[in-house]
């Protein structure tokens, strides 16, 4: 079957190249994979049609700016920034070590990290300050946070929904990446958030809801998003693990540390040529 | 020695009291298999670690012991208020477990460093502190801690390299050694290196003794004033910040009783650490083995030194990092 060029093959390529990075970063210590993979694509998308960031200059005072609130999915931030030329990519192999701060959450000894993350429930407020501010100046810069659907456990994150809606601070976006779980359980066996589009609504936001692997729904979401007054919050229906059938969906890899021959077996699969055949032990951490 | 997982002695307690309760903020590394188990004593309240503590308070309130588990970090620090005021104020028997205290965040970052976590529980009127070396410390105290009538703060350990303690006792550390050149007061994961640390420096002629502290509140004061008494100078080594931690529990000790003694601490001060694999950590911030010997023997030249030159400072206080 020929498919005609998705008009977006160039984003596939790229989203494809932060998922090799993800798998390259689950060895010798490991990464968060399973939620890096499902919010790959969102990221892939926004710095490459939504923000207005100079990777050469990413502290330009003129820049959109981007909080990864879930920052265990840092893997999927950090393979962006290396696409995106924010920094070189053999950075990422110092992955760990005390040598460098590429470790296992966001911070800001790397290039295009706007704030430190990894305590969940912090940065919609955060955001929200740095929104205010820019409202208050009169400034066209905009701010978008990234959450994940688990983080809507704590508390704080309903409190700055309150807060951002009360004080109408409409130059805001929030992005869920709704993969279904949390830590190593299923989000609806533990906490239930269903129905989640009317509780951001009652809290008096815009809701969009799309898939967050298709680029074209993402565009059509990020362009509504834009035409609107907001807050306004995209919920992006996303696979844990995406992009690799062995850990899809799968409630025990969500942090994983795998041997150098199962991260080989996941390339091979991310490509499609085999199946991986994993026998690390899934780990339960958080 | 036991075999005894930290999971199923909390699992075998609760078989014989029906008080116990258990509680995570979606944090079951230490207790995979306990869900299942006792189905109605667990409660994961998700990832929402105020309202694990306010529920924890409410269920003891009605008589129950819950014994709760988050990270360190998040159960201290993001639940402190609610520690501090729902526990705290009332002196209710909540047990709080405190998942990779320290060093064993290994490369999680800031966000995931307890190192302060000492500092806020000892603060707590009522609460005690207990920071076992490893599983077999803690297993052997559980019993002890979760019949206690206080509420109860425990730095989780590393799940390896058990080794034999005595028995626990709220209020008193455990001794390694007699030598009278240094005391080394430390707890948690930083025992085994201490002992190590002991090891290379009484290969260099140096008397050395460790002392795990076991309970930093209550803190051990007959033995800590005794190393005072008996030994030339008094190291502390924790993961913790200077502040508020052992060293001050020592300090402020010290001061009280106007004990004359070279007190050393080996802690962090105004900084966190570089985030890592944990070998390498230690080895980088000087808190492995070798570079707490390379400290203390450093410590030990300098005093010789001062002694020689007359200049008799009875209370050099140095700190690294």
């Amino acid at each position: 079957m020929n498919l005609p060029p998705s008009r977006f093959a160039n984003l596939e390529t790229e989203a494809l190249s932060v998922r090799e990075h993800i798998i390259r970063m689950s060895v010798d210590g490991g990464c968060f994979i399973g939620a890096s993979l499902s919010c790959a694509d969102i990221i892939v998308y926004l710095y490459n049609c939504v923000l207005r960031i100079d990777p050469h200059n990413p502290q330009n005072p003129s820049r959109d700016y981007f909080f990864l609130s879930k920052g265990h999915d840092v893997p999927a931030l950090y393979g962006t920034l290396v696409e995106r030329g924010f920094f070189p990519r053999e950075r990422l192999s110092s992955h760990l070590s005390v040598d460098d701060s590429i470790y296992w959450h966001p911070n800001t000894h790397v290039p295009g990290v706007e704030f430190h993350s990894g305590s969940l429930g912090h940065l919609l407020s955060v955001a929200a300050g740095v929104a205010l501010d820019l409202l208050l100046k009169g400034e066209g810069n905009r701010v978008f946070v990234l959450l994940g659907d688990g983080e809507l456990n704590e508390g704080s994150v309903w409190e700055a929904m309150l807060t951002i809606a009360a004080l109408r601070i409409r130059n805001l976006v929030a992005i869920v990446d709704r993969n279904w779980f949390q830590a190593n359980v299923e989000t609806e066996s533990l906490i239930p958030l269903e129905p989640l589009e009317q509780k951001w609504r009652a809290f008096r936001w815009n809701v969009i809801t799309t898939n967050g692997h298709q680029f074209a729904e993402l565009q059509a979401a990020f362009d509504a998003a834009l035409g609107l007054e907001g807050p306004t919050a995209i919920i992006a229906h996303t696979v844990r693990g995406k992009g690799l059938p062995s850990i899809e969906r799968r409630a025990d890899r969500w942090f994983a540390n795998f041997t150098h021959e199962e991260r080989d077996r996941l390339l091979d699969e991310l490509h499609g040529r085999a199946t991986a055949d994993l026998v690390s032990e899934p780990l339960v951490v958080r | 020695m036991t075999q005894v997982s930290y999971e199923e002695m909390l699992i075998d307690l609760m078989n014989r009291d029906d008080r116990i309760v258990v509680l995570t903020a979606e944090n079951r590394a230490a207790i995979r298999s306990l869900p299942r188990r006792v189905t109605d004593r667990f409660i994961d309240v998700g990832i929402a670690e105020q309202t694990m503590i306010g529920m924890a308070a409410g269920l003891a309130l009605r008589g129950r012991i819950p014994v709760v588990h988050a990270l360190a970090t998040f159960l201290t620090m993001r639940a402190f208020e609610f520690i501090r005021t729902d526990i705290g104020i009332r002196r209710l028997p909540v047990k709080l477990v405190g998942a990779v205290p320290g060093f064993l965040s290994e490369a999680n970052g800031p966000t995931h460093q307890a190192l302060e976590d000492v500092a806020l529980m000892r603060g707590i009127p009522g609460m005690r502190v207990f920071c076992p070396a490893d599983i077999e410390d803690l297993v052997a105290a559980l019993p002890a801690i979760v019949h206690d009538s206080h509420p109860w703060y425990v730095r989780y350990p590393l799940a390896d390299q058990s080794r034999n303690h005595e028995p626990f006792v709220a209020g008193r550390g455990e001794v390694y050694g007699h030598g009278t050149d240094v005391a080394i007061l430390t707890y948690g994961l930083l025992v085994r290196e201490a002992l190590d640390a002991a090891r290379i420096l009484s290969d260099q002629g140096h008397g050395v003794r460790v002392v795990h502290m076991r309970t930093v509140k209550p803190l051990d004061f007959e033995l800590v004033l005794s190393c005072a008494e008996s030994c030339r100078m008094i190291v502390t080594v924790e993961d913790h910040f200077r502040t508020g931690g052992l060293a001050t529990a020592v300090s402020e000790l010290l001061a009280e009783t106007q004990a004359r003694a070279s007190l050393v601490t080996i802690a962090f001060r105004e900084r966190w650490f570089k985030p890592g694999r944990l070998s390498e950590v230690l080895a980088h911030e000087g808190f492995d083995a070798r570079g707490i010997a390379r400290t203390i023997s450093a410590e030990l030249k300098c005093e010789e030194g001062s002694r020689v030159l007359q200049h008799l400072n009875p209370r050099t206080v140095v700190s690294i990092v």
